[in-house]
């Protein structure tokens, strides 16, 4: 039950995707979002698709996976497009009914609408997926690197985004001991009314924070013993290094932005 | 009156790939009254069968009568089961949550839906049998040092007045003095109440001093189930799957392979003793 939470699920496979550098995923995940925004017609997003259906097929994940992530966003879907359905005024009206009308415009908007967000969320998806959590804040590390002339501790927010995704497996498991042992001494946390309920969670979430602040001093005591002093001058055992495959993946989704652009203007 | 194992078999993760059998149809009967030490290495399955006996887990496989009635019946209340099994884990220390010991100890009884009169005595009872006196009873369990900690936590089982009293390595991370006031008070219990022990432990010296019959868990089988001195006159097979026998076992047997007359069903210091002081005296 509890081991179903799948944050930042990421599908073990080797494929090209697999193998690109972060950074380069990172970025281009980014022009892909970005050339969402700029797709403003038909073509555009037929090109959008047939990018999006490339990705998925080099990554070698099934097509399912993706999809699966949908569900969690399904209620945020369905507000937009209800609102772009019904609030957006346009000449031709097709329904009207009490004081909803449903008009051409509105219904092209909604549609687009979906088909962006669908997209948006295939997409980055897709980047979670193919790069574990690791590789992910590396990637964001070295990538937001420059950030550090203007004073932001970007080393130091790296380290606590992988303490903390390395810490949510380690922290479920121990909630399902707690949970066991309070069971063994008669807690019940499936009956009773909310209230009932919520109070139900005192003797599961004071032992766990007591735990996690454990945790952390150990985990913070062990670093220091190693001589951890933050990111100044410290050097990596993989290093993040372009090969000729990010270089190739960098050039393809500039044509792919500029192709977006141009089919945006010339229709 | 007995907890008896049918068969059961336990798959973490069933039906997926990573399908792992943590019990391969087990079966073992637990009567009244015994001292019962469970033995193996880690990953032998020993822990998921613990969790079976109280219905924490529910085998995969297989049925669990406690008492004659199946476990896994509709009818079947889990909440009387848990109260007459107690289950200790291990590291017990770190399920207390209370602001006070004597809050913390009275949440088992409070479960079980009794009256503010019979908690507060239950609590109290309990406190007394792991040798907590009544000035401890205000003081944040968090203040207790790592031994009074576990012993509030043992408390925190046997005020539900359990039958059968299972301990997952009641004694791991605790100094010698420690260990032993835990196993002396978890002896006194079985001696006098008469309740049912089973203890996990990776000590063969303690599994030797205190318990009647030992169980041997291995790759999710009871490899080897007996009389702790019948178990232990197996310690070469108990060699293979990386358990050991109680180190003196180990010096009455070198004894005798260099004609020593001495028997060799010997497992705590106090009987090797014992029966060396009488060879001794025999050939001198």
């Amino acid at each position: 039950m509890i081991r179903d939470i799948t944050i930042g699920q990421y599908y073990q496979t080797d494929s090209l995707l697999h193998r690109l550098d972060p950074r380069t995923k990172l970025v281009g995940t980014l022009v892909f979002i970005v050339s969402l925004f700029i797709a403003g017609n038909w073509l555009c997003y037929a090109l959008a698709a047939v990018w999006l259906a490339g990705m998925i097929r080099l990554s070698r994940v099934p097509l399912s996976f993706i999809v699966r992530g949908l569900k969690a966003v399904m209620i945020l879907l369905l507000i937009s497009v209800g609102f772009n359905l019904f609030l957006t005024n346009g000449e031709t009206v097709l329904v009207r009914f009490w004081i909803f009308r449903i008009t051409l415009e509105g219904l092209r908007q909604a549609f687009f609408m979906a088909l962006r967000l669908i997209f948006l969320i295939m997409g980055s998806s897709l980047m979670t997926l193919t790069t574990t959590p690791n590789q992910l804040t590396d990637g964001l590390e070295t990538g937001l690197g420059f950030l550090k002339k203007i004073r932001v501790p970007i080393h130091e927010i790296a380290m606590m985004m992988s303490i903390a995704l390395r810490f949510i497996p380690i922290l479920i498991e121990e909630t399902d001991k707690i949970m066991k042992a309070q069971m063994a001494r008669g807690a019940d946390f499936e009956t009773g009314n909310l209230i009932e309920r919520a109070k139900a969670l005192v003797p599961i979430l004071v032992p766990l924070f007591i735990s996690a602040f454990r945790r952390a001093t150990d985990l913070a005591m062990a670093m220091e013993a190693r001589c951890y002093h933050g990111g100044e001058a410290r050097t990596r055992m993989k290093p993040l290094v372009y090969e000729t495959r990010d270089r190739m993946t960098y050039l393809a989704f500039a044509a792919y932005l500029a192709a977006m652009i141009a089919l945006n203007r010339i229709f | 009156m007995a907890i008896e194992c049918k068969n059961i078999s336990y798959i973490y993760g069933n039906g997926s790939p990573q399908e792992i059998r943590a019990l391969n149809h087990v079966t073992l009967t637990i009567p009244d009254g015994q001292f019962i030490g469970l033995i193996g290495h880690t990953g032998s399955g020993k822990s998921t069968l613990i969790q079976h006996l109280n219905g924490l887990l529910k085998a995969t496989e297989g049925d669990i009568l406690y008492n004659g009635e199946s476990i896994y019946a509709e009818t079947f209340s889990m909440k009387s089961l848990r109260s007459k099994v107690g289950l200790v884990f291990q590291y017990p220390e770190h399920q207390l949550f209370e602001t006070d010991v004597f809050t913390d100890v009275c949440f088992g009884p409070k479960n079980l839906g009794l009256d503010d009169e019979p908690i507060r005595r239950r609590a109290r009872e309990a406190l007394d049998l792991v040798g907590l006196d009544a000035s401890y009873d205000d003081v944040s369990p968090f203040e207790l040092s790592g031994g009074q900690k576990r012993r509030v936590a043992i408390a925190g089982v046997l005020a539900m007045k359990p039958e059968v009293l299972i301990l997952d390595e009641p004694t791991a991370g605790l100094d010698p003095r420690g260990r032993d006031e835990i196993l002396d008070q978890v002896a006194k219990l079985h001696r006098e109440q008469g309740m049912t022990v089973v203890l996990v432990s990776h000590s063969m010296e303690d599994v030797a001093r205190y318990v009647d019959r030992i169980i041997v868990m291995n790759h999710g089988n009871a490899a080897l189930d007996g009389a702790s001195k019948e178990v232990f006159r197996h310690y070469r097979e108990l060699e293979e799957i990386g358990l050991a026998a109680p180190q003196v076992t180990y010096i009455i047997h070198a004894l005798k392979e260099q004609g020593f007359p001495i028997a060799d069903d010997i497992t705590t210091i106090k009987e090797a003793r014992e029966a060396i002081l009488r060879a001794m005296g025999d050939k001198t």
